[in-house]
């Protein structure tokens, strides 16, 4: 069994208002030093197969398919093995 | 007596059908009827219309989960070989999710759900949607949505703009969409998509009646 943990986040080119709006606040509260902010999506799947490669190929089709958009978002597949099994 | 056939899509969580069911059926007398977004065909129906609300919660992204549900298998082949869909609202979120057409609808610049009235301009006259209005007419039509900034790449957007796909603009962008764009079609010209509500002005008595005339374009193209 592996763990999939998916990040969405919409792509580098296009403005995210929801990230520039909690950069704001953050800016207000004095922390300067941080210059970018974004704003994602994070979905775990359990993946029941015997391989890193094979778990990692399944999610990469679940994101192309449904998680995310390519259109306007970009994502990142980190797989992790279950200590249990 | 017009041969269209209109069929409205109902998804869980749809809640303007009963509205474009009204104004079809009612209004227009035109022959009607709902489909159950498990049905797996459109039947006899030559208009399909995906209505607005929030299908599948807007869960994940608007339109992403109901562009699966099995009556889409079959609008997508129907609009494959020259169908009309219409999509309004939750409708246009759901078909650009299917790639009927092209770009996406992100979450509003200011980030609020905006329900208000706007101005929209009729960019193109010469569509199946639009046959009725004047070229750079100007319309007021609602609008009700958190997710109707539209999005498309560079490339994409000089293509709407080379093919006269954009039919609507809006006067004062309300939500950030790119070029100000308010509806589009698509290459074909057989599929419409578009965020503002004209089911929920096709009637004097509701106020006004500037959305009627793309379901009576839509009506007359039938032949």
């Amino acid at each position: 069994m592996f763990t999939a943990k998916i990040t969405i986040t919409i792509r580098e080119s296009i403005l995210d208002p929801q990230g520039k709006a909690v950069e704001h606040s953050l800016k207000s509260l004095g922390f300067d030093e941080i210059e970018d902010t974004r704003i994602g999506k994070h979905i775990e799947l359990k993946i029941n197969t015997s391989s890193k490669e094979e778990a990692e190929k399944i999610s990469k089709e679940a994101c192309s398919k449904l998680l995310a958009n390519p259109v306007m978002e970009d994502f990142k597949i980190e797989i992790e093995k279950d200590v249990k099994s | 007596m017009s041969k269209a056939k209109a069929g409205i899509v109902v998804f869980p969580g749809s809640n303007c059908d009963h509205d474009a069911y009204h104004v079809l059926k009612n209004v227009l007398s035109v022959d009607t009827k709902f489909l159950w977004h498990k049905e797996s065909a459109v039947g006899d129906r030559n208009i399909i219309i995906l209505p607005g609300g929030f299908s599948y919660g807007d869960y994940l992204r608007c339109g992403s989960i109901a562009r699966f549900s099995p009556i889409m298998k079959d609008v997508i082949r129907f609009a494959g070989r020259g169908g009309i869909v219409i999509g309004i609202c939750n409708g246009f979120q759901v078909l650009c999710e299917t790639g009927l057409l092209p770009g996406a609808l992100m979450r509003n610049e200011n980030l609020k759900f905006i329900c208000k009235t706007v101005t929209l301009k009729v960019e193109n006259n010469k569509s199946i949607f639009t046959s009725k209005y004047m070229i750079k007419e100007e319309i007021s039509l609602p609008v009700a949505h958190g997710e109707g900034n539209y999005f498309c790449s560079e490339e994409k957007l000089t293509a709407l703009i080379g093919n006269n796909q954009i039919l609507f603009t809006y006067k004062d962008n309300p939500n950030g969409s790119v070029s100000n764009i308010a509806g589009i079609q698509n290459e074909g010209r057989n599929v419409l998509g578009l965020m503002p509500h004209p089911e929920r002005v096709s009637e004097k008595i509701l106020g006004s009646d500037d959305g009627r005339r793309i379901f009576e374009s839509v009506a007359e193209s039938v032949i």
